[in-house]
């Protein structure tokens, strides 16, 4: 794609955004006091500030970005990673497990499970967690940095420079709040700005009844469009559930019923949406246990409409390709201009009479797959007027057979948007991800402040010698050194030896707070290491994905586990996560996709099973290793003693826990209530797309 | 603590009048808008964003009125 021109209207709102950000963050400054307001907002946001932030925070730019690539690739099916894949586990999180998040007094997920299960399982969870922010913030980045290069030729290590230094100005000032903030602000952003780019697409293709029709076509003959190698039933692209419940191999996705409901819809759903700390901050930052509740259904409601603007584009796209005269196509994936040399040549040497010999040489230089009737129209045209270099290019360009689905947004933003309506969209696009950027950081500062490095100085300062540190200080003065808010009194305390050590008092919380905004920078600079590291390497996203697969899982057990099963012990929780961490691994290593190749994908010890698709070995992968937590825990904890007794557990277990009295509140504000309404609109949904 | 409903209010007013005043200046210019189908969408979504902003602001104002 050519580098489109910006004009001053763009400019304009582009500056129009960043100034604004940047003002949340110095308007928040003043009230960022302790360190509990910068890293867990002090528990005092609005319930619709909370429940917006929540899906943003979600909504990073590679959602949006991936989720119109799966639209192209698999048409309306794309929808179960919303209406299965979150809606439940949203619902399930607000009514169920938000009480022991925020009615703990956790100031972050792997501190609830310290005060179920141990430092151990803490430490674990909050070391995976803090690498996988890490690297997540520095992928966002990596791509608005790509980007903004392909879209309008900034320079790749500015573009990085300058967002990363935005970002970080915002949260360093305003703490979680000022990401709260933004993240709202980007919400409406990404709204607003593609919804027109898709009202557009939607006209263009004759409507929603004008796509299904184009979509037929498409699934009839997905090879022509370089979409898949199989064609399918006439409706696959069109709906959800029909082609899937014909077994995998009459769904784009290859996926089969079983693994699509247990595996995204069970595990990797509940395991992302109930534990993973980015979301779940957001809900513990609401000013009161209602409004936390309330968090995650009022985010469900935009979630269960974010199909109409993410899903559709992929699925426009689709059509279009089968509408020659609209002009356009997915963008080919990028070749290197060595690439093109070499393939320029190869058109330039063959002769129409080597029929497929020679399209096989334009495709071997070119490295890519390749339309063979294009390259043959191509050498043919060649060979009777010689065509200029750049001739050449543009038409190899149009041959290549592999799409680069990634583009399918910022193509189609080129096609429909005139300048201003432009800024808007790609302002949308930078939006969503800084919000990406910036939700994991303010996670990150979190867990490391509080989870290690605040568990690793009071556990030092618990072992170190006795003598007194602070010049002056009288033994009365000596705290211990407990833990948030459960922390007991001078000479008590449930894990502490029977002898009263003289131990030093634990810093300030000015210097948690210091501590927060160091976090907030260090945080960026390893993001944005871990961005060339993802330039670098473009599996790198694939290693992140595997990270994830590999603990969240399981993880979801061990959470699960902890707050529905008083029996649950500490080394069963700790070894029960490990062996389902392991167990991905062991399964991870025995199968494979078909397709792909063994190494990272797996398969590389014996390919023991061969899956239709990526994904269903992901579904598949997330079943076993859930599972093995599942087992592993429940059995070591009965074969172990119980640490901690009833009265310990009280809050942070279900069946210890009185239940939350909801009768004085108005019914429709129920939690319980709105998510079985939120459940039955999901439902008609489902039905609608059947 | 600050009303999130002022800058988003103010910053989609701002916004939504940016794109109105580019989209009546521009909406003699077919070429440009032969993008969006013909229709002239800066002007038209420029209206939506305006209002949306104005409605923000209204909450903001009237929810410190309250206080």
């Amino acid at each position: 794609m050519q580098p489109i021109q910006l004009h001053w209207i763009d400019y304009s709102i582009l500056l129009a955004y960043v100034a604004f950000i940047l003002g949340i963050g110095w308007a928040l400054a003043r009230y960022m006091k302790s360190s509990s307001d910068f890293l867990t907002s002090g528990r005092s946001i609005p319930t619709w500030v909370t429940g917006l932030a929540f899906i943003s925070a979600n909504l990073g730019a590679l959602e949006l970005v991936g989720m119109a690539a799966s639209g192209a690739k698999y048409g309306i099916a794309t929808a179960h990673f919303y209406w299965v894949g979150a809606i439940p586990a949203m619902i399930f999180l607000a009514v169920f497990m938000m009480p022991f998040y925020y009615g703990s007094k956790a100031r972050s997920a792997p501190e609830y499970l310290k005060m179920r299960f141990g430092e151990p399982v803490r430490i674990l969870n909050a070391l995976a967690w803090a690498v996988m922010t890490v690297f997540m913030s520095g992928i966002s980045m990596n791509c608005l940095a790509k980007l903004l290069n392909l879209l309008l030729g900034w320079n790749y290590n500015m573009s990085l420079l300058i967002c990363s230094v935005i970002v970080v100005l915002y949260v360093f000032k305003g703490g979680l709040t000022s990401a709260i903030y933004t993240e709202v602000l980007q919400f409406f952003m990404i709204v607003l700005g593609f919804t027109p780019v898709v009202y557009l697409g939607l006209k263009d293709v004759g409507g929603w009844g004008g796509l299904k029709t184009h979509l037929t076509d498409v699934a009839q003959n997905p090879a022509a469009l370089g979409l898949n190698s199989q064609s399918f039933s006439s409706d696959a692209w069109s709906h959800a559930w029909k082609p899937l419940i014909a077994g995998p191999a009459n769904n784009p996705m290859g996926v089969d019923l079983f693994a699509m409901i247990f595996g995204l819809g069970f595990v990797l759903s509940f395991g992302y949406w109930c534990t993973n700390f980015l979301v779940v901050q957001r809900a513990m930052a609401a000013k009161n246990m209602t409004a936390a509740r309330n968090t995650p259904l009022v985010a469900a409601v935009p979630k269960m409409l974010f199909p109409v603007i993410v899903i559709l584009p992929g699925m426009i796209a689709a059509a279009l390709m089968t509408m020659p005269d609209r002009g356009y196509r997915i963008p080919p994936v990028s070749v290197s201009n060595q690439s093109y040399a070499s393939a320029i040549d190869a058109v330039k040497s063959a002769t129409p009479s080597q029929g497929d010999a020679g399209v096989q040489a334009v495709q071997k230089a070119l490295g890519t797959a390749v339309f063979p009737d294009k390259v043959s129209a191509l050498i043919s045209k060649n060979s009777t007027t010689p065509l200029s270099n750049d001739q050449i290019k543009a038409g190899l360009y149009s041959s290549i057979g592999e799409n680069d689905y990634d583009s399918v947004i910022p193509s189609l933003v080129t096609k429909y948007c005139p300048p201003g309506l432009l800024a808007l969209a790609l302002t949308a696009l930078l939006a969503s991800f800084m919000s990406g950027m910036a939700g994991n950081i303010s996670a990150f500062n979190t867990v490391w402040t509080y989870d290690l490095y605040q568990t690793a100085r009071r556990s030092l300062a618990r072992h170190s010698a006795a003598t007194v540190q602070y010049a002056g200080a009288r033994r009365e003065e000596l705290a211990v050194a407990g833990d948030g808010p459960r922390s007991t009194t001078a000479g008590g305390g449930s894990d502490r030896s029977a002898d009263v050590v003289a131990v030093p008092k634990d810093l300030s919380d000015e210097h948690y707070l210091w501590m927060g905004k160091v976090a907030t920078v260090g945080g960026t600079i390893l993001s944005i290491g871990a961005a060339y590291f993802a330039n670098l390497y473009h599996n790198a996203m694939d290693v992140v994905q595997l990270g994830f697969a590999f603990v969240n899982a399981p993880v979801f057990a061990t959470f699960m586990l902890g707050m529905f099963w008083r029996r649950t012990t500490s080394p069963g929780a700790f070894f029960g996560l490990i062996g389902g961490i392991v167990t991905a691994g062991i399964f991870q290593s025995l199968t494979l996709a078909s397709g792909d190749s063994p190494g990272l994908k797996g398969g590389y010890v014996h390919i023991a099973h061969l899956f239709p698709s990526e994904m269903a070995q992901n579904f598949w992968m997330a079943s076993f290793a859930f599972s093995a937590c599942l087992v592993l825990t429940m059995a070591i904890s009965w074969m172990t003693t119980r640490t901690k007794s009833d009265e310990e557990l009280k809050g942070l277990v279900y069946s210890l826990t009185p239940k939350i009295k909801d009768h004085e509140q108005h019914f429709l504000q129920r939690p319980a209530v709105l998510g079985i309404i939120l459940l039955i609109c999901c439902v008609i949904l489902n039905i609608i797309f059947w | 603590m600050l009303d999130l409903r002022w800058p988003i209010g103010l910053m989609f007013s701002l916004i939504g009048a940016l794109l109105v005043i580019y989209g009546a200046a521009t909406g003699s210019n077919t070429a440009m808008y032969a993008h969006s189908l013909g229709m002239n969408i800066n002007l038209i979504w420029g209206i939506v964003l305006l209002v949306f902003g104005v409605l923000m602001v209204l909450g903001a104002v009237m929810g410190k009125k309250e206080s």
